[in-house]
């Protein structure tokens, strides 16, 4: 037999498997085709022993042309059919992104707490120290070793919150920060470089302005050489890196522990100076009060002060979110504890 | 203290603008509260005379008040202040005029009558809070002039705060002496003539029986005329915020404005005994002060009396009512005392009456000034009351108080201030403030005696930074030394953590009021015994100070839950007080963690939602366990107050009790209005961070497959699930690589009392894989072991 019949039989059935391959429309009907050419193309291949030895190879050669022509429409159908089946079940597994119930609760820190942790983290940054102390102090820690002598008038700057034990008026809620500079003082000999941010006490009447507990915050230095012009550079500094591009100002005031005293203030951070209502207007917000290291304090925790000099500062922590986050009230901010007031930050 | 422009102006030539001036106040440590220009937003009031005043036909309270202006001009206005009269020259805004607070006057029907203008109080010229009726101007007032020239409302008042070490600044010549030397103009008070001293003048006598409160004390004594003072002085007076009273008694107030010198005037006709005995009061002595009220007086105050001892002035801080001078005084007695400080304050705190005096005593006045006070005040009433004085003057001053001599040294200076200053401009600096230098470096500073703020050299070197200026000083930064290193403590790295552990675990930071009330102790099942107590509280609601956390947090839940959020999980971090430790004086002050967490636990719609399980507060308990690295923790069931009795237990560590976890009792919800389920804990956090810890030490990791199997068991409800855990880690050995449970039920078919716990066991080697043979007696070994320790039976 010569080879020309099985060769076209070979290209015919290329022809049919072509054709039944591009009909199969899904994976099974693909498999059903693959299966029928895989017959045909045996059937074929059985036959090739009944062709003249001579033209066997040309026979065998044009089978496997033909049979690796059909796999590989086959192949290519494949992919598109697996691709296709693979779409709709994702399509059919839909899901939706948007479809959420309650807000997800993360949890918060406390504004106040946020701001507490920038402050420590600041210091750090200038190699200080962070130190706390009691809340509760004697009146020696609050006032006395503070060069608040008993009825001087600077004491009635600050209304005490006195509590029952030992002697009448010994035993206090602490009225700022500053004992924990004597305690500190006392307990370890200087170079000091600290902060000491704390829980206070005023027997206020609470309103917007006014909380009878409240956070400060306390710097202490105290080295060789150190100078009101450190005073001021050094604080300056800390505002620029709590609020950006602001300048320090300072004006004389009297405070009992430091001397010279001053207000300290920064330029408004909200409207670099022209002006708005967190500044009420005059480009200065009032922060708080700083000065260098009295003598008399220096003395009373046995400090030599011709050897040792110093500076200290302090401010209202609770002020700073209040600033910040444009908080109405002092309220809003401590103890009233609304949550819907808490996730916000 | 408020500090007229003109006033200051009598003492130093000032010309500078007001905001100028206002700029160097600030500067130099007189802090200016407000630039007050009382004229500026007035236009249009001048001043007329009543001519009658008739009732309103329809109206009690109101009555019309017919005027006139001057040039013939007149008009009928309806006022409402009780004290017009016909004949009153008052202040009259005509319709269109302008009042402080862009208050324009419009015609206006009031009752049915048309008002033409309105007549005004001193309020409404916004001089001060006297609203007690229509300003009365002088009788001489020439009519239709405008008020502002009357008043001279022209000026400009700088409003100061005064620090308390500044008292000479609550004179108009304290603040004239800054202002002169920061701006380098002569500053110069009158030098008083000398005075003729004697020990009585004529039959009047003066006794200090108490030197040491009042060490020093000047007597003069005067006939008078009483009448109104002139208008320059009840301007310059209400400019500075007082009001006129007689010409007698506003020559002692101005004096006091001007030279912080307070000055008493008696009557001296009314001085029983004609004489002044100044001593300390007996204890519940009486005496009614001016302003009508009852004083009951204790050992600590000191009183002037007549010359028959009895209390005429409490001294330093209000006159009498019975020596007061009034209309009918022709003879006064002119007191000019110094009085220690300290005494004064104490004295004003404990009546609760401050005055201008009292503030000025207690911050200390110049006790050389007393005398030239005196002088300074006859000089005056010369003028306005036609007074005339006996020119000797009894001085009681046995110890006087010389000028402080502080020695300064300009490389101090220096030193403290970081200038680079030369003695001499140093000395150049401070001698205008009064104070007199001797030699060149180190030189002498002889203080003036109206600053008790300036006895030690630090106190000359505070006077040069507010000459330098503040703003003028070089600034420096200090950082630690080289070699120190700034960072958070240890404990308070974990105080962090502690927090980040609840953050991370969906509770937000709450802030409590650390003083709270017993009753908000017992509302939350808590005792109040043990407690702190405030002294003073300004409240009953925060008169002690708090043992615990929970109430605040319970009190926020609530809280929430009334505003319609009653699903929330709070903590706090804060201090907790007991009272004193044995040999202490201060309480017992700990940090506590204590968290909340209430109501639904939101899922919705991936899953259902559920109520809050006391398991998710003690869920937190371990992830600080984890987060610590706790080697050692215990959680014992028992009933913890103001818990469910049943569901409530102390936390342990290393066998110390810490706190306590569990449900919120059902009765403290319902006091609370709480629905839903509240779970709480709270924790010592540091006697939690004080706990043994696990070795931070990489555990390696197996490459050998696990044998996992499960195993449960029926036990009785009492039996924890975590000594079960303990017994079977303890029975597998080092190969257990965990163990969990996974099922809890109880069941009719287990029987009352009983429930299945089931554990899924993980083991694994680090060298092999593990065979039945040896997973096998393994497996028995936990299963005995449960057994024999829990009376167990097994499940499967």
């Amino acid at each position: 037999m010569s080879a020309r019949p099985l060769i076209d039989r070979s290209s015919d059935a290329v022809g049919t498997a072509l054709r039944a391959i591009a009909d199969a429309t899904d994976l099974d009907a693909l498999r059903a085709a693959e299966r029928r050419i895989d017959d045909e193309f045996a059937a074929i291949k059985r036959e090739i022993k009944s062709v003249d030895a001579a033209d066997r190879s040309a026979v065998g050669q044009a089978l496997g042309t033909a049979q690796a022509q059909a796999r590989a429409a086959a192949d290519a159908r494949r992919g598109e059919l697996e691709a296709t089946a693979g779409a709709a079940r994702l399509a059919g597994e839909r899901l939706d992104l948007t479809a959420v119930g309650a807000e997800y609760r993360r949890g918060h820190l406390h504004p106040v707490t946020q701001v507490w942790r920038e402050l420590e983290d600041i210091f750090c940054g200038l190699g200080y120290e962070v130190h706390g102390g009691p809340e509760v102090e004697d009146d020696w820690h609050n006032f006395e070793a503070l060069n608040f002598p008993p009825g001087h008038p600077a004491r009635a700057m600050q209304d005490t919150l006195y509590v029952n034990l030992g002697e009448p008026e010994q035993v206090l809620l602490r009225t700022h920060t500053s004992p924990v500079q004597i305690r500190l003082m006392e307990s370890q000999p200087p170079p000091i470089y600290a902060v000491m941010p704390g829980r206070t006490f005023r027997r206020d009447t609470p309103d917007a302005r006014h909380s009878p507990v409240f956070h400060q915050i306390e710097c202490l230095v105290v080295d060789r050489g150190i100078t009101m012009g450190d005073l001021m550079g050094t604080i300056e500094v800390f505002f620029r890196a709590l609020f950006g591009d602001v300048e320090a100002r300072f004006l004389p005031s009297f405070f009992p522990f430091t001397e010279p005293s001053a207000e300290l203030g920064v330029s408004c951070p909200f409207c670099s100076r022209s002006g708005c209502r967190t500044c009420s207007h005059t480009g200065w917000i009032e922060l708080g009060g700083c000065g260098m290291v009295d003598p008399n304090v220096f003395a009373a925790v046995g400090l030599d002060a011709e050897e040792w000099s110093g500076f200290a500062f302090g401010f209202g922590i609770d002020r700073i979110p209040l600033l910040r986050n444009e908080i109405d009230s002092l309220q809003t901010l401590l103890w009233d504890n609304d949550v819907r007031f808490l996730r916000q930050f | 203290m408020r500090a007229p422009l003109s006033w200051i102006r009598d003492f130093t030539p000032i010309e500078a603008p007001p905001s100028e001036i206002a700029d160097a106040l600030n500067q130099l440590g007189l802090e200016v509260d407000d630039v007050d220009a009382p004229g500026a937003e007035i236009h249009d009031v001048v001043a007329a005379r009543i001519v009658q005043v008739v009732p309103h036909p329809d109206a009690d309270k109101i009555r019309l008040a017919d005027i006139e202006f001057g040039g013939g001009r007149a008009l009928r206005v309806v006022c409402g202040a009780p004290n017009i009269a016909a004949g009153m020259v008052v202040p009259f805004a005509q319709v269109g005029a302008m009042l402080p607070g862009d208050f324009r006057i419009t015609k206006r029907k009031i009752r049915g009558v048309v008002s033409e203008g309105m007549l005004c109080s001193s309020r409404e010229l916004g001089l001060g809070d006297d609203h007690d009726g229509i300003l009365v101007l002088p009788d001489d007032t020439e009519l239709g002039a405008d008020v502002r020239d009357v008043l001279g409302l022209h000026d400009v008042v700088f409003e100061l705060s005064i620090t308390p070490n500044r008292p000479d600044a609550m004179g108009i010549v304290g603040v004239a002496r800054d202002l002169a030397a920061h701006f380098g103009l002569p500053f110069a008070l009158p030098t008083a003539p000398a005075i003729e001293l004697v020990d009585r003048i004529g039959d009047v006598s003066v006794v200090v029986d108490a030197p040491e409160r009042c060490p020093r004390l000047v007597a003069r004594v005067a006939t008078v005329v009483m009448g109104e003072s002139p208008a320059w002085m009840q301007q310059r007076l209400r400019l500075a915020g007082m009001r006129p009273i007689s010409n007698v008694v506003d020559v002692t107030n101005y004096v006091m404005l001007e030279r912080c010198r307070p000055l008493h005037a008696f009557d001296l006709d009314r001085l029983a005994g004609r004489g002044i005995v100044v001593r300390v009061a007996t204890d519940g002595e009486r005496m009614t002060t001016l302003d009508g009220v009852e004083r009951t007086l204790d050992g600590g105050d000191l009183v002037i009396c007549d010359g028959e001892r009895s209390p005429q002035a409490i001294a330093g801080i209000m006159g009498g009512r019975d020596s007061e001078v009034d209309a009918s005084t022709t003879k006064i007695l002119l007191e000019s005392a110094y009085f220690e400080p300290a005494g004064i304050s104490r004295s004003s705190k404990r009546l609760g009456l401050r005055s201008e005096a009292s503030a000025r005593f207690e911050r200390g006045v110049d006790p050389n000034g007393a005398a030239a006070g005196a002088d300074r005040a006859l000089e005056l009433l010369a003028e306005v009351a036609g007074a005339v004085a006996d020119p000797a003057t009894i001085d009681r001053y046995p110890r006087p108080v010389a000028r402080e001599r502080v020695t300064v040294r300009s490389a101090r200076v220096n030193a403290i201030l970081g200038t680079d200053l030369t003695a001499a401009e140093v000395r150049g600096l401070v001698e205008p403030l009064g104070i007199e230098t001797e030699g060149s470096d180190p030189f002498i500073a002889a203080c003036p005696t109206d600053r008790p703020d300036l006895a030690r050299e630090i106190d000359v070197i505070e006077e040069v930074a507010r000459r330098v200026g503040l703003q003028h000083i070089r600034r420096t930064v200090a950082s630690a030394p080289a070699g120190s290193v700034g960072r958070l403590s240890e404990a308070q790295r974990e105080r962090r953590l502690v927090a980040d552990v609840l953050v991370g675990a969906g509770f937000c930071e709450a802030m409590s009021m650390p003083l709270i009330s017993p009753a908000d102790l017992e509302h939350v099942g808590l005792t109040a015994d043990a407690t702190v107590e405030v002294a003073n509280p300004l409240r009953a609601e925060e008169s002690i100070l708090r043992p615990s956390v929970r109430p605040g947090l319970l009190r926020a839940v609530a809280g929430n839950a009334a505003r319609g959020e009653p699903d929330v999980a709070l903590f706090e971090l804060g201090t907790v007080f007991g009272p004193p430790r044995s040999g202490d004086l201060l309480p017992d002050e700990r940090t506590m963690l204590g968290a909340v967490i209430a109501g639904t636990v939101r899922r919705a719609p991936r899953e259902p939602d559920r109520a809050v399980h006391v398991g998710d507060a003690v869920d937190v308990v371990h992830a600080l366990v984890a987060a610590l690295r706790l080697a050692d923790l215990a959680i014992e069931a028992v009933a913890v107050p103001g818990l469910h009795a049943s569901r409530s237990a102390r936390i342990l560590v290393d066998g110390a009790d810490i706190g306590a976890v569990g449900e919120v009792a059902p009765e403290v919800l319902a006091r609370l209005d709480l629905v839903g389920p509240a779970a709480t804990l709270e924790l010592d956090v540091g006697a939690l961070c004080a706990g043994r810890r696990r070795p931070n030490r990489f555990v390696p990791i197996s490459s050998f497959p696990p044998v996992n199997f499960d195993l449960a068991f029926v036990v009785a409800d009492d039996v924890a699930a975590a000594e079960i855990a303990a017994t079977v880690r303890a029975a597998a050995g080092d190969l257990l690589e965990r163990v969990e449970l996974f099922d809890e039920f109880r069941s009719d078919a287990l029987g009352p009392g009983r429930r299945s716990v089931a554990f899924a066991l993980r083991c694994r080697a680090h060298d092999r894989t593990l065979t039945d043979t040896e997973i096998a007696p393994l497996r028995t070994a936990v299963i005995d072991a449960v057994v024999a320790a829990h009376d167990a039976i097994l499940r499967g």
